[in-house]
C-alpha cells in the first residue's frame, strides 16, 4: 500500500458541517417541497420506462456484467484507449490529482491564449473545481448547460448530478436572470427564461476559444468519446470552438463499441425516464483535412483522484461500476429530505457517500456514511447493480474502527472515538455472558431513575428513553 | 515516474487475475428484441420521434422537394442552408431558389462565416444515414460535404430519411453496418429537437440546438 497522500480539499464547500447543513434544509419547507416534488417526478418517469420487470432485471444484470468486465481489464483498456485515441489524433493526458488536471487544462488554454472556455455539463470538472482554478488564472469558464448556468449565476454548486438546479423555483430563477443578465425584464415563464439563456449562451459558443466537456463512455477499441445530453450545449462545446478538451474519470471506459447500447439505454431510462436522450454524440477525431467545422485539436484528460484506491479493493471496486444516472439519489429518502448541497461533496446522495471518501478522504467524509437508513432503495434501482448499502456498511467500518497500520483507505479510523468503542465493547461483553446480562439488566431497572433526561440527538425530537421498571424475565416469572 | 505510469502501476498491481468471458450483448438483444417489418419499424420510429416533438412527413422518392418547399413556406422561412456536395443538397439548391427560397451552400470552412451561421441562418437541410425505431432516433454521420454544425446551429433542422434504412435498435444499426471498423470524425444520434427540463422540471424546447426538427421520410408506397 502506498503512503496515503493528502486528499484534495474542496474550496467551495467544506465537507464537514454536514449535520448543520442537513438540519437547515430539513427545517426549510420550501426546499423540502422542491426536492420531494422533483424526486417523485423522476421516480415515476423511471418506473414508466421499465414496464417489464424481467427485461429490467436482465438488462441490469447485463449492465453489471459489462461494467465489471471492463473494470477487470481497466489498466489494459486504458492503454488501448490511449493508443487508439492517439492514432486518431486525440491527445491524451493523465492526472492523479485535481491540481494536476487543472494544470493540464489551463496549460492548454494558455497555449492558445484563451480568454473564454464554454463548458458542457461535466461533474468531473466540478470535482476538480475547474471554474475556481480558471478564474484564478484569469480565464473565463462559463457553464452552458441551462441548470449549470443557473447555479453558476447564483454562485452555487449543482445540487443533483443530472438536474443541477433542482433546488430552485422558477420564481428564484426569474429573479436571478432579471438581476444578473443585462436588459432582461422579470418573467417566470419557463419558455421565456430558456430563450434568454439560449440567447446569452449562443453568443458565447460563437466566440469561445475552448470547449470543455465530460465523457459518458470512452470506447477503447475505436478511440471514441461518447456524450449524452438533451440541450445541444454539449455538441456546441465540442464542435464550435477551435479546441475541445474532454475530462473523465479513469473508470468510464468500455472495451467494445457494442457495450455502449445497453449502458446508454440503462443510463437515460434510469436518469430521466427517457428512452434515449435527444443527442448521443460520438467523437473519434479532431477536424480532418477538408472538413469545414469541428475543433482542430481534441484533448482527453484522464483523472484518477482516488479512483485507484477504490480499485485496489475487490469490494470497493464495485463503486467504479457507476454510470452516473442519479437514480440512487432520486430514490433516497435521505437525499429527498436534505437535498444535494447538505452533503458538501461534488457527488451527493448514495453514490456520493460511497465515492467521495476515496476523493476527499474519510477524515472529511466519515459522517456521510452514517446518513443512511440502509433501506436499500439505492441498491435496488442501481442500473449496474452496485451494492450501495453493503458498501455503506463497509465504509462505516473503515471510518469508525480503530486506526490500523496499513489501511485500505485514506483516513481509515478518522471517526474512531475511544469512549464509543469502549461502550460497544462493554455492550458486547454484557450480551455475550448470561450472568453479566442478568446483573446488568437488574442494575438498569433498579437504577432507572438515574437515566439522564437529555440524551443527545435522541431527545432533540423524542421523549427520553428509560429502562422499564421490571425486566421481561421478571414479568414472565410473575405470570408463571 | 509520470502520472500515467503511477496510475497504471497502481491499477495493474491490483487488477483481478481474469475478467471472465466477454459479456454476451448479442444474446440479450436476440432474447429481448424481435425482428420487425420495414413498415412496422417506420411506424414505431415515427411514433417515438413525434413523442419527442419532431414533425414527420411521409414523402415519395421523387416528391420530397415539393414537401420541403411546403414546410418552409408554411413556416415562412425563405432561406435554407444546404450541402451542395450531396445529391439532395444540390437538388434543393437547384430547385428552391426559383420558388423564392434562397439556398446558400455550406461550402467554406466555418471560420470565415461563423457569425452568419449563428445569426443569419434560420434553417438547414441534411440527410440522415439511417434511423432507430425503438427510440425514434435519427443517425447522422456528418461529412466534409455535409458538416457537423448544420444539424446544430440553425433553429430549424429538416432531415431527409429513407424509411428503408431504419433499424430496430441502436445495437442492430452498429452491428449491421460494422461501425467499430470505421467511425467517422463525429457520429450522432438525434432524437428530437433540443430540449431541457432544468427549470422546475418543466419541459422547454429549443435550449441550444434546433427548436424544430422536421423529418421527410421517404416511403416506397407513396
Amino acid at each position: 500500500m502506498n503512503a496515503p497522500q493528502t486528499p484534495h480539499a474542496l474550496h467551495f464547500m467544506p465537507s464537514a458541517g454536514f449535520r448543520a447543513r442537513a438540519r437547515d434544509v430539513v427545517e426549510n419547507p420550501f426546499l423540502r417541497q422542491s426536492f420531494r416534488g422533483a424526486m417523485d417526478f423522476l421516480m415515476s418517469k423511471r418506473a414508466a420506462q421499465f414496464p417489464d420487470p424481467e427485461e429490467l432485471e436482465s438488462l441490469r444484470s447485463l449492465g453489471e456484467r459489462i461494467r465489471q468486465y471492463n473494470l477487470a481489464k481497466l489498466p489494459e483498456l486504458l492503454e488501448t484507449l490511449e493508443t487508439n485515441l492517439t492514432r486518431n489524433g486525440i491527445k491524451v493526458h493523465w492526472a492523479e490529482t485535481p491540481e494536476e488536471a487543472n494544470a493540464i487544462i489551463l496549460g492548454i488554454c494558455q497555449k492558445h491564449s484563451a480568454r473564454l472556455m464554454v463548458k458542457g455539463k461535466s461533474m468531473v470538472s466540478e470535482e476538480i473545481e475547474l471554474n475556481h482554478a480558471a478564474e484564478a488564472a484569469g480565464i473565463g469558464a462559463l457553464e452552458s448547460d441551462m441548470g449549470e448556468y443557473i447555479v453558476q449565476l447564483a454562485g452555487e454548486k449543482p445540487s443533483h448530478i443530472i438536474m443541477p438546479a433542482i433546488h430552485k423555483t422558477k420564481e428564484q430563477i426569474a429573479k436571478l436572470f432579471h438581476e444578473n443578465v443585462p436588459g432582461v425584464e422579470y418573467t417566470d415563464n419557463v419558455d421565456a427564461l430558456i430563450q434568454i439563456g439560449r440567447q446569452v449562451l449562443r453568443e458565447k459558443f460563437e466566440i469561445a476559444d475552448i470547449g470543455l466537456s465530460g465523457v459518458n463512455f470512452a470506447v477503447a477499441e475505436t478511440g471514441t468519446l461518447c456524450l449524452v445530453e438533451n440541450e445541444g450545449n454539449g455538441r456546441m462545446c465540442t464542435t464550435a470552438p477551435p479546441v475541445h478538451i474532454a475530462i473523465t474519470g479513469i473508470e468510464k471506459i468500455v472495451e467494445k463499441l457494442e457495450h455502449v447500447p445497453p449502458l446508454l439505454s440503462l443510463l437515460t431510462r434510469s436518469a430521466t425516464g427517457q428512452n434515449i436522450s435527444t443527442y448521443f454524440n460520438m467523437i473519434s477525431r479532431p477536424r480532418q483535412p477538408g472538413e469545414k467545422d469541428g475543433p482542430g485539436e481534441v484533448h482527453l484528460v484522464l483523472l484518477d483522484n482516488g479512483r485507484s484506491q477504490a480499485y485496489a479493493d475487490e469490494q470497493l471496486r464495485k463503486t467504479l461500476q457507476c454510470i452516473r444516472c442519479g437514480a440512487c439519489m432520486n430514490h433516497c429518502p435521505v437525499y429527498t429530505r436534505i437535498g444535494g448541497h447538505a452533503y458538501g461533496t461534488t457527488y451527493p446522495g448514495p453514490i456520493g457517500k460511497i465515492i467521495s471518501p476515496h476523493m476527499l478522504g474519510l477524515e472529511a467524509t466519515a459522517g456521510l456514511t452514517t446518513a443512511s437508513s440502509l433501506c436499500g432503495a439505492c441498491g435496488e434501482v442501481c442500473p449496474v447493480k452496485i451494492p450501495i448499502p453493503d458498501l455503506l456498511i463497509r465504509l462505516r467500518e473503515e471510518a469508525f474502527s480503530e486506526p490500523q497500520a496499513n489501511p485500505a483507505m485514506r483516513g481509515q479510523g478518522a471517526g474512531h472515538n475511544g469512549l464509543i468503542s469502549a461502550v460497544w465493547r462493554g455492550w458486547s461483553a454484557v450480551y455475550s455472558s448470561p450472568a453479566l446480562y442478568r446483573t446488568a439488566s437488574w442494575l438498569a431497572s433498579r437504577f432507572r431513575w438515574l437515566t439522564p433526561r437529555r440524551q443527545g440527538g435522541w431527545t432533540s425530537v423524542r421523549t427520553p428513553l428509560q429502562p422499564a421498571p421490571k425486566r421481561l424475565r421478571d414479568l414472565i416469572k410473575e405470570r408463571n | 515516474m509520470s502520472a500515467r505510469d503511477r496510475i497504471l502501476a497502481k491499477l495493474k498491481a491490483n487488477a483481478p487475475a481474469t475478467a471472465g468471458e466477454l459479456p454476451d450483448v448479442a444474446a440479450w438483444y436476440a432474447a429481448h428484441r424481435s425482428e420487425e417489418s420495414n413498415a412496422d419499424k417506420a411506424k414505431r420510429f415515427r411514433h417515438f420521434i413525434e413523442l419527442a416533438h419532431a414533425e414527420v412527413y411521409a414523402v415519395s422518392r421523387g416528391g420530397w422537394l415539393q414537401k420541403l418547399y411546403e414546410v418552409l413556406s408554411a413556416k415562412q422561412i425563405d432561406k435554407l442552408l444546404v450541402a451542395p456536395g450531396t445529391p439532395h443538397g444540390a437538388r434543393a439548391q437547384a430547385e428552391l431558389p426559383p420558388l423564392g427560397i434562397a439556398c446558400p451552400g455550406y461550402d467554406a470552412p466555418i471560420e470565415g462565416w461563423k457569425a452568419a451561421m449563428f445569426n443569419e441562418t434560420p434553417a438547414s437541410f441534411t440527410a440522415a444515414r439511417g434511423a432507430i425505431a425503438e427510440t425514434g432516433t435519427l443517425i447522422l454521420w456528418p461529412t466534409a460535404d455535409e458538416p457537423r454544425l448544420m444539424s446544430l446551429v440553425p433553429p430549424v433542422h429538416i432531415v431527409l430519411l429513407d424509411a428503408a434504412s431504419i433499424y430496430n435498435t441502436f445495437y442492430e444499426a452498429m452491428q449491421t453496418e460494422g461501425w467499430k471498423d470505421g467511425l467517422p470524425t463525429n457520429s450522432l444520434l438525434i432524437s428530437g429537437p433540443s430540449k431541457t427540463a432544468d427549470i422546475q422540471q418543466t419541459l422547454a424546447y429549443g435550449a441550444h440546438g434546433p427548436k424544430e426538427l422536421i423529418v421527410l421520410m421517404i416511403e416506397e408506397n407513396i
